[in-house]
């Protein structure tokens, strides 16, 4: 094959997004040398920022760190700084890299992280987390505390579960205050929440001018771009002129016609976090197929919002409870999530699937076989599925991942030009079954005597 | 040992390693009609099954007995054999006489397992316990109260009979003199490890998983009694305490292995679901909520339950201290997260505690141990003549 077309859009929100990330470094720094802000440690899964701006407390997010580290090639000297400690080949290595970083001091914009106020254990989905927090809160001499929130066992959260969880907010509330000794201010936290409703507007209407062919941006790649802006400012006036302009530009480049590439060849549903340490190289197998991503899972785990859901001003702790418990990847379950998927494909008008097995994240990789066999056997989709890891760069196998992708992407061309490549909702075998908790059975195996 | 102990633990072994649950099969011969509920490691609330007239069945996975056929495509590399053989036990037929199965939060893979067991399996009910997280908040007792009513209820459209105070009180007596029992086997090996091998105790305790708890009960009575009367030689050992195998368990042959190369086992966490409590669960007043109470206030510590006011590490170097044991032994199935990740503070308070460790990882379905021997028969040496 040819060199990869150039894929990213470049507009203005990416020197934005730039600015808004250094001045959160900025924030961080300044906690870190004189206290003020508070930092609160937070993870990103069906994160709750909200309730921080109503403490005017900075967030920091492990996984941010731990992703930069990846990106820019700097995670195996941390991830083995941890090993050296005890941690197992097998435990997750966003957890290694950040525990690493922390021994060793390093941290992403070189300038020191401040030790929080207190490590909130937001626990939506991921038992990892847990131990990651217990072990940041141990390492870094911060006060813990958790914010259980029940996984999603039912079609729609339980009364009981809402209830649980903004009992779990207020709570939270108290122990800030008196870590801080700062009054939690219930105008701001409204505000934040209505701040991220709008947001949320905004995120979701680029999202779904994603479902246009050719679609404007990529929901993969060019969402990772946007998620830290999402996570770190969605409460704040900041972050609603920051994606208000977003969804201006990628409005204009609908107008235009502009998709990411000259042309659009193939239309995809990405599932799984990508291989950081390999992201550009990732995306180039992409990009040497035209081929974008209309919409993924990844970009979910902070919030889904592409379904509907908005944070609700008059509501601000309910509507916080009910985002962590069910409108997020992480805590909704994995037959909600093959659902979640299987509208992709109908409604994003996507060809075909791709599976990103990452070995650190069990909540993501756990089952994505089943989940395989569920879109192409039962429902007839085309589907990849690759194995690698999103921090870890001693797991990727560039060139066997590669042939996979081409290999992939050949099928598809094939399909097409003897006309037996479907798209969107025609290429559903069983196009209206699965809606709600439960999708269609798979088959019995039945082999015992 | 007398023979009718030494056939009674016979007995254990041939029921724990039937995987066609030619125990749960009988049972429900003689119970028409009724349901059995299996459950995945590593704690479940038998008394609500017991008391709606069903039968809790404990599944630890297949051990070595079990090709995969079909699991390991379905849940790829990097992941435990307990989820894998579990499901296949679920594909292949051998669940077939359980109506319904539930699992809880104790890891991203099992969780996930639930759910493909539900597509899998639409014939079953299948369902996903949320056992709170955070025992110290003051919502938590009143929520896990509902998640139990919400799981009565479920129980009761499977043909169980409707909770009630009294058949629950009923059933959370015989489960607390179930686990009066397994304390006080246990408190006898601490105190006597010569008296009792670590993987005949495994036996009698793992049995209990598919039989009635009144049978169980009866079981474990006469091992009691005729352990106790035992007179054994003790021998130079090492007196160790076993972390990290509550789930998936490791083969009856690597316990033995342990014993054999010289260490008497003080405690352990095997099949930790069965000694959930430390102490009973009070009966009187309202059960439901003494049996949500009792999850967050009287729950022996556990990879798998996070209680923030009292940690596990701390409370592993007290037990050491309190059994009075040499060294902790780590068995730790591959891939085990929770196992793997609480293993980094154990370590580091165990060093600071100037306690011996030695960490060994198993597989279930594991049948050669050449290795793991040589390294347990070292630790011990270097114990013993230090």
């Amino acid at each position: 094959m040819s060199e990869a077309p150039r894929s990213e859009y470049r507009g203005q929100i990416h020197q934005q997004q730039k600015d808004l990330m250094l001045h959160w470094y900025e924030r961080l720094d300044e906690s870190a040398r004189t206290g003020n802000p508070p930092a609160v440690s937070l993870m990103i899964s069906g994160n709750c920022i909200e309730l921080l701006e109503g403490f005017g407390a900075v967030p920091l997010y492990p996984e941010v760190n731990a992703l930069q580290l990846a990106i820019r090639h700097q995670s195996l000297d941390p991830i083995l700084a941890a090993e050296e400690l005890g941690y197992a080949a097998d435990n997750c290595a966003y957890v290694k890299a950040d525990i690493g970083a922390m021994i060793k001091g390093i941290t992403p914009a070189g300038t020191p992280l401040p030790t929080p106020a207190l490590v909130l254990c937001n626990f939506v989905g991921c038992n990892t987390y847990v131990k990651w927090f217990e072990h940041a809160a141990e390492f870094q001499g911060a006060p813990l505390a958790m914010l259980d929130v029940p996984f999603l066992r039912t079609a729609e959260p339980r009364a009981e579960d809402i209830d649980y969880v903004v009992r779990q907010l207020h709570e939270i509330v108290r122990q800030l205050e008196q870590i801080t000794g700062r009054r939690f201010d219930m105008d701001r936290f409204r505000e934040a929440v209505r701040c991220s409703a709008r947001v949320e507007e905004a995120w979701s209407r680029i999202k779904n001018l994603a479902r246009r062919t050719p679609s404007p941006f990529d929901a993969y790649f060019d969402a990772i771009t946007l998620m830290g802006p999402l996570y770190v400012y969605r409460g704040s006036p900041e972050g609603v002129a920051f994606f208000e302009l977003a969804l201006k530009e990628m409005e204009e480049k609908v107008a235009r016609g502009e998709g990411i590439y000259d042309q659009e060849k193939f239309r995809v549903v990405i599932e799984g976090p990508p291989p950081y340490p390999f992201f550009r190289s990732f995306r180039d197998m992409f990009a040497t197929w035209k081929a974008t991503a209309v919409a993924s899972t990844y970009s979910t785990v902070g919030g889904l919002w592409e379904f509907g859901f908005r944070h609700d001003p008059d509501h601000p702790f309910e509507s916080l409870a009910l985002h962590m418990l069910a409108h997020n990847v992480t805590n909704r379950n994995y037959l909600q999530r093959y659902e979640q998927i299987r509208r992709y494909v109908e409604e994003w008008d996507a060809d075909g699937i791709v599976i990103h097995f990452v070995k650190s994240c069990r909540l993501f990789s756990a089952g994505q076989g089943d989940m395989r066999d569920y879109f192409t056997r039962q429902l007839g989709v085309p589907t990849l599925y690759i194995e690698s890891d999103l921090e870890d760069p001693r797991y990727f196998s560039e060139a066997q991942i590669k042939n996979r992708m081409d290999a992939f992407f050949e099928a598809l061309e094939h399909s097409r030009s003897i006309g037996t490549l479907r798209r969107g909702a025609a290429a559903l075998r069983h196009p209206a079954a699965g809606a709600g908790n439960a999708p269609v059975a798979g088959e019995r195996l039945k082999i015992l005597p | 040992m007398p023979a009718a102990t030494e056939n009674l633990i016979e007995q254990c072994r041939a029921i724990v390693e039937d995987l066609h649950l030619g125990e749960v099969r009988r049972w429900k011969e003689q119970n028409p009609g009724a349901a059995a509920i299996g459950y995945f490691p590593v704690y479940t609330p038998v008394e609500l099954i017991h008391a709606s007239g069903l039968l809790p069945v404990g599944l630890n996975g297949a051990g070595d007995r079990l090709d995969l056929q079909y699991a390991d495509a379905r849940f790829g590399s990097f992941i435990c054999s307990i989820v894998k053989t579990t499901l296949e036990m679920g594909l292949t037929g051998y669940l077939d006489p359980l109506d319904g199965m539930l699992f809880s939060g104790i890891c991203d893979s099992a969780r996930n397992l639930a759910f493909v067991f539900e597509r899998n399996f639409p014939q079953k009910y299948i369902d996903f316990l949320h056992l709170p997280q955070n025992p110290s908040s003051g919502a938590s007792a009143s929520f896990l109260k509902a998640e139990y009513l919400r799981l009565a209820a479920q129980l009761e459209k499977l043909g169980g009979r409707k909770l009630d105070d009294d058949a629950l009180r009923a059933s959370i007596a015989v489960y607390n003199e179930n686990r009066a029992l397994l304390r006080d086997l246990y408190a006898l090996r601490a105190a006597n490890p010569h008296q009792v091998h670590t993987s005949d105790l495994y036996l009698l305790q793992r049995a209990g998983n598919f039989l009635p708890v009144e049978t169980h009960n009866t079981w474990l009575s006469r091992a009691l009694a005729d352990i106790a009367d035992r007179q054994a030689k003790p021998r130079d050992s090492v007196r160790i305490v076993i972390e990290g195998s509550f789930c998936e368990q490791p083969p009856l042959d690597l316990i033995r292995l342990v014993e054999e190369a010289g260490c008497y086992v003080l405690d352990d966490d095997f099949i930790l679901g069965r000694r959930w409590f430390t102490e009973d669960v009070p009966i009187d007043g309202d059960p439901l909520g003494a049996l949500a109470e009792s999850y967050l206030d009287r729950s022996v510590y556990s990879s798998v339950r996070h209680d923030f006011r009292h940690r596990r590490h701390k409370l592993l170097v007290e037990k050491v201290r309190r059994l009075g044991a040499d060294a902790v032994l780590f068995l730790i199935a591959k891939f085990c997260e929770p196992a793997y990740f609480d293993y980094v503070l154990f370590k580091r308070e165990l060093e600071a505690a100037s306690i011996p460790h030695l960490l060994l990882e198993f597989e279930e379905k594991a049948f050669t141990f050449d290795r793991l021997r040589t390294e347990v028969e070292t630790f011990v040496e270097s114990l013993l003549f230090d």
